[in-house]
């Protein structure tokens, strides 16, 4: 456990350490600041701006803002949904894959343009290599800038005063593939590349095994070796909290993840850009205080339950324990705990912190399988997206989400020192309060509603395939991830149904736009208003009983309406055991 | 005279008596709606009453518990209700005291706004806007008005519990006149302001009785919240409905699903009923509050921007200092000693009857104890002008005169006197420290100067600190120049001043601090502050001000006492922190009520979630029964905290969060466990 700790605290050291000169360098981006990098690109920038007919002057209000982006979005998912319908006939498909079926191309689609990436498919038996590249790792660039933009017009709402103008959505978009997502990306996959990861046009390879066996009356001769270019999707599929991977293994497959390196890495990766968001805020909002808060904040939340998460894996099995089976081998890291669906290369602590890091981040890869966690570290999967991927969450929409939870706890507390509640400044009023709670409110509606539908209709049963509480856990967890966008698989359940496309694809449609479009809103009344000037009276947003409250918020408003369904899923799982041996001693 | 109410004491029985037979009488659907949350419980209640008797008609073993829920679910309801008709109680004990005043009048309605002209009696009510009234002594004002004509001594004590009568003249600043109080001398010609129905005790008794009681920005947005908490946990609950119908049949087949009892009492217990329900008696023990300080709102908006307020303009005179000034020193020239001069200035002041002379003949006795010569027969007496801006008298064929430095000077040169430098650079000197000087000579000769000091009120300048704590800043207003002003405010410790004030200078000032951002709170009486009144965020008028003042105000002052607006600030913010405190505490109970509820709806499903009972409840229907009951009983137990509103102490905003979050956040935390497990015991006992 020490060293599952120690494993902990560097990935978060890490990433805080290259988040905060990450966070300036977005900071002079967006401010159209002249810098080494503007002058490297912006001849760039400028020639996208002039072939697309963009007035890169020329601000939006939010309206204007939400529908540049609903119609950007709209044009990506239709050609994607195209692409995928007829890549068959398209050229790079040394395969031969024929186009992908309608339900679930559209699935695809909806989720990978809400940079979700829940994937009802395998992809090294279903892409051409053209749809992997021109398909999904353009929207993995295209959905995480998005992300990104909905964040920048809420945080430039609070920023800015007596103005409708948030920016200009197209410009945000340009600096941010251009400057942001693509370097970052491109360092990434070089390093990924360095450490085995394969970047490669050529169809599959066959190697003749040396010691043919039979299997199922057939002789087995030679096996086919799924390759293609991995390292250039890995890089923003982790960068960009996407996680739909190349491979149906994800990151448990030795060509997306092949080192102690590149899993160490592709955790940082995975929080990078959601921690550098904050401090982006810090410095756009003229509120470094406020941002270190939340930065704090999300990891007295993140912290307990990753190592929770780690704890029980390690301790594996208690029926086992209690029957004296030994789980536990020397080696902390590696050997020991519950070793089912999970990577030697990586270890039990290394898959649940893995776990833990694509679930409180938007981004849902896997280096293990989640099914075959211990029913608690498969909860706090579970927990993290239900907080409503506000702990560091999607690039961008996490921070969006927490904005919308510390009005909240703004509001609270600004009632509790007895003023009209402001946020750094801004007054919080009906019409604030009316937004950030239909944000906040849609998706528990989803996650329950669609749970409910999938325990109560036929249809959804049929995909389950683990009986138990387990089985509860699956459908609860195969409505929760695409409701937050995360698109984490814990599998044992059969998602490429009619019944799972369709409302997989409704959760992750209404989970990005419905929570999203009334932030962008909020934004909008912030910009309008006056700041008000700080002072002893004025809530500080900075201070631990600031954070605590936040904290607060979160669990109270945000995750404590998942208790009584946890209760019948993950926490009935894991005391089951313990309440059997305890009846047979 | 801050305390000086008109309140009767509050009968509590009788009051909770009535209380209680409204809260029945207010389980209407109509009267439910208003309050979304208390609505579900109320659909809940009726829901569980049919399940009552439909297991009572199948004889099932369920139906005693659904009974006993169901009884608490309709105490929770009536235990609302009663809150709410307790506060309005309170305020309609409040609006009859008042009612009481304003007895049908007859008016004495004339044509014309003469003396003389014969008038013609009317109900006081029938009178209109615009309207001439002659009242007489004896009379009773039938209505709001300003008076045109004539002096008289009003009786205000009705209004404003003040016994000492006032003067309201036509013209000038003392003209408003109030219906409902009574003329004791001469007679006035008034004109009708507002029509019968609408004046300011109308105003005070529609207020107090919530009729024209809307809900505050702040209100609406803390019910948005408190409907959409409600909606989730209603989605939650209804879906935990297949959740455990699947558990039960398809993954652990036993136990039994969970009863709509069952999800009733869990749904009731999860959505924010404690402040649901003390949500409307919150807001009108507010507006009672600042009544019993003898303070009208005209909006209960009114009341929650004064706790907003960062910036108090206050008048100097009155607020900061009391209203005279003082002589505290003697400064004799050319050679004349102290007493010389004490002397000549006490006898120049003998015959000055305003509180400056007083207080210089009482500094002169302090000084010189044997001083005590009496004013002579023989004496002339020559009082104060506007024009010659001196007094003084003439003894014995001295001409003692004391004044304004300026024309002191003057007068002692028209008499061929000299006027000593040494003299002007005293006086330079006490303006300076902010006290007023004054010249005293004698024939053609200058003795000296006397300073008279502004005294700022003992103990304004630990409130101010006070303020400054709260975050709050402090200008005065004064007509004083900026020399003078300057060092009264470092004096009293305000945080800036507005030296040689006019109305347009203060105007310019609000709109200045405004343009920052800053919210502002200030008083006035004259007509001429009625436009800095109406752009200030929170205008408060003094009983005694103008018509114009008081429209252009959003509070009133019946004591007309300036050093009021502390006390409203204090009154707004405790409004919002009872509010936020007890949202806080609301929403924390809920983690104990899962605890409580989730284990006993549960066990038979799954044995091991009897292990999530951490309070160790004696059966899962105890547990939930005694969640229900504590839900219920934290409703009554919190009503006086909900009138009287929650402790407040001037600090700044991070310590009362601290506190508050800590009282009422973890308090709401833990205290229902502790409650929950004492109810479960007292269950066993039954």
């Amino acid at each position: 456990m020490i060293s599952a700790i120690a494993l902990t605290v560097a990935v978060l050291l890490v990433t805080i350490l290259l988040a905060l000169p990450l966070g300036r360098y977005m900071d002079r981006v967006y401010s159209g600041e002249t810098f080494w990098a503007t002058r490297m690109l912006g001849p760039v920038e400028r020639m996208i701006y002039r072939i697309s007919a963009i007035h890169p002057n020329r601000e939006m209000d939010w309206k204007r803002y939400a529908i540049a982006l609903l119609i950007f979005n709209l044009l990506g998912g239709v050609f994607l949904y195209g692409l995928l319908l007829v890549q068959g006939a398209l050229p790079l498909n040394p395969e031969h894959f024929p186009g992908v079926p309608g339900g679930s191309a559209f699935n695809t689609a909806v989720s990978f343009i809400t940079n979700t990436n829940w994937q009802d498919y395998a992809g090294e038996s279903t892409m051409s290599y053209l749809s992997q590249m021109l398909g999904l790792t353009v929207q993995n660039f295209l959905s995480a800038a998005t992300g990104i933009t909905i964040l920048l017009p809420i945080i430039r709402g609070i920023a800015r005063q007596k103005t409708s103008d948030l920016g200009n959505f197209w410009v945000d978009m340009t600096r941010t593939v251009l400057y942001v997502l693509l370097p970052l990306s491109f360092i990434f996959a070089l390093i990924l590349m360095e450490q085995g990861v394969i970047q490669t046009l050529s169809s599959y390879l066959h190697a003749h095994l040396i010691a043919p066996f039979a299997s199922g009356g057939k002789q087995i001769t030679h096996q086919v070796l799924a390759v293609g270019p991995v390292a250039s999707q890995e890089a923003i599929m982790m960068l960009g909290n996407n996680g739909g991977g190349f491979f149906n293994a994800n990151d448990a497959h030795p060509f997306e993840n092949p080192t102690a390196l590149t899993n160490f890495l592709e955790m940082v990766a995975m929080i990078l850009i959601p921690t550098a968001l904050v401090f982006l805020f810090g410095h756009m909002a003229k509120a470094r205080r406020t941002a270190w808060a939340m930065v704090v904040a999300m990891l007295v939340l993140f912290i307990p339950l990753a190592l929770a998460s780690e704890h029980f894996d390690l301790a594996g099995n208690p029926l086992f324990t209690s029957v004296h089976v030994a789980q536990a081998n020397t080696s902390a890291l590696v050997g020991g705990g519950n070793l089912e669906g999970v990577e030697d290369r990586v270890g039990v602590a290394g898959s649940a912190l893995f776990a833990s890091i694509a679930t409180a981040t938007s981004t849902g890869a896997a280096n293990s399988a989640y099914d075959s966690l211990m029913p608690l570290s498969g909860g706090v999967n579970l927990f993290l997206m239900q907080m409503g991927e506000a702990v560091f969450g999607g690039v961008g929409s996490g921070l969006a989400t927490m904005l919308a939870f510390a009005i909240f706890a703004v509001f609270l507390g600004g009632l509790m020192v007895g003023r009209t509640p402001e946020f750094l400044g801004k007054k919080i009023e009906p019409f604030e309060i009316k937004m950030a709670s239909l944000s906040i409110l849609v998706m528990p509606l989803l996650v329950l509603i669609g749970t409910a539908m999938a325990v109560s209709t036929a249809a959804g049963r049929a995909g389950v395939f683990n009986p138990g509480a387990h089985g509860f856990s699956e459908m609860l967890y195969a409505i929760t991830s695409p409701a937050n966008n995360n698109g984490s698989a814990f599998g044992g359940l059969s998602s490429d149904t009619r019944f799972y496309n369709l409302i997989t694809g409704l959760c992750i449609l209404f989970g990005r736009y419905w929570t999203y479009l009334p932030l962008l809103a909020l934004a909008g009344a912030l910009a309008r208003k006056k700041k008000v000037p700080l002072g002893a009276g004025t809530l500080a947003t900075h201070t631990p009983i600031f954070i605590s409250l936040l904290v607060g918020v979160v669990l109270l408003v945000g995750a404590l309406n998942f208790f009584p369904a946890l209760a019948l899923g993950p926490i009935a799982e894991q005391l089951a055991p313990l309440a059997t041996t305890l009846t047979t001693h | 005279m801050d305390s000086a109410h008109t309140i009767a004491e509050i009968d509590w029985k009788q009051q909770a008596k009535g209380a209680f037979w409204d809260s029945l009488r207010m389980l209407t659907p109509q009267r439910q709606w208003h309050n979304p949350v208390m609505f579900v419980v109320y659909i809940g209640s009726w829901l569980v009453l049919a399940l009552f008797f439909r297991d009572l008609a199948s004889g099932s073993a369920e139906a005693m518990f659904t009974g006993v829920i169901d009884l608490w679910l309709w105490l929770t309801l009536i235990f609302a209700n009663f809150a709410e008709a307790l506060a309005e109680r309170q305020g309609q004990a409040q609006a009859n005291s008042l009612r009481q005043t304003r007895q049908e009048v007859k008016a004495k309605k004339l044509h014309k706004p003469l003396r003389g002209v014969p008038y013609h009696e009317v109900p006081g009510a029938s009178l209109h806007s615009g309207d001439f009234v002659l009242v007489e002594a004896g009379d009773i004002v039938p209505t709001d008005g300003e008076a045109i004509l004539g002096v008289a001594a009003v009786d205000e004590s009705a209004i404003t519990g003040e016994s000492a009568p006032v003067i309201r003249e036509g013209g000038g600043d003392r003209s408003a006149v109030t219906g409902g109080t009574r003329v004791l001398s001469d007679w006035l010609i008034i004109r009708v302001s507002s029509e019968a129905g609408n004046t300011f005790l109308d105003q005070m008794i529609a207020m107090v009785e919530g009729a024209a009681r809307r809900k505050t920005p702040n209100e609406i947005a803390l019910s948005i919240l408190l409907v959409v908490l409600t909606l989730v946990f209603l989605v939650v609950t209804i879906t935990l409905y297949p959740f455990s119908w699947y558990s039960v049949h398809y993954a652990s087949h036993s136990g039994t699903v969970i009863s709509i009892t069952v999800l009733v009492a869990l749904l009731v217990c999860l959505i924010p009923t404690t402040i649901g329900a003390l949500l409307p008696a919150i807001g009108i023990a507010g507006i009672m509050r600042l009544l019993r300080a003898n303070v009208v709102a005209t909006s209960g908006r009114a009341i929650e921007a004064a706790g907003d307020v960062d910036v108090l303009l206050l008048d100097k005179t009155g607020t900061i200092t009391y209203g005279n000034r003082e002589a505290v020193a003697f400064y004799p020239v050319q050679g004349a000693t102290e007493e010389q001069l004490a002397i000549a200035a006490r006898r120049a002041s003998l015959a000055d009857d305003t509180p400056e002379g007083k207080s210089v003949v009482a500094l002169a006795e302090e000084k010189f104890t044997q001083l005590k010569e009496k004013l002579p027969d023989a004496a002339e007496l020559v009082a104060f002008s506007a024009e010659t801006r001196m007094s003084g008298v003439d003894w014995s064929g001295k001409q003692l005169r004391k004044g304004a430095p300026d024309s002191m000077k003057e007068w002692v040169q028209s008499l061929g006197g000299t006027w000593p430098e040494e003299l002007d650079a005293i006086i330079r000197k006490i303006a300076a420290m902010g006290a007023t000087p004054l010249a005293v000579c004698e024939d053609g000769r200058a003795l000296g100067a006397v300073e008279l000091k502004d005294i700022v009120k003992r103990d304004i300048k630990a409130r101010f600190a006070e303020l400054r704590a709260m975050g709050i800043r402090t200008v005065m207003v004064t007509g004083d120049n900026p020399l003078t002003a300057a060092a009264i405010a470092a004096e009293a410790g305000v945080d800036d001043y507005l030296a040689e004030a006019k109305p347009e200078t203060k105007l310019a000032r609000i709109r200045k601090y405004q343009g920052e951002g800053y919210m502002l709170a200030m008083t006035g009486d004259g007509t001429n502050d009625a436009p800095a009144l109406a752009q200030a965020d929170v205008g408060l008028c003094m009983a005694s001000g103008t018509q114009a003042a008081r429209e252009a105000a959003n509070m009133v002052d019946l004591d007309s006492n300036p050093t009021k607006l502390l006390e409203i600030v204090q009154i707004g913010k405790q409004l919002l922190m009872t509010r936020g405190a007890l949202t806080t505490f609301s929403v924390a109970n809920d983690v104990a009520k899962y605890f409580a509820i989730i284990p006993a709806a549960f066990v038979s499903t799954y044995p091991q979630l009897g292990l999530l009972n951490i309070m160790d409840l004696s059966s899962p229907q105890h547990a939930i029964l005694a969640a229900v009951i504590f839900n219920a009983l934290i409703i009554p137990l919190l009503i006086p905290l909900a009138l009287k509103g929650i402790k407040f102490r001037a600090d700044s905003a991070q310590h009362i969060l601290r506190r508050n979050v800590w009282i009422y956040g973890l308090g709401g935390l833990i205290a229902p466990f502790i409650g929950i497990k004492l109810i479960d015991m007292l269950l066993v006992l039954l």
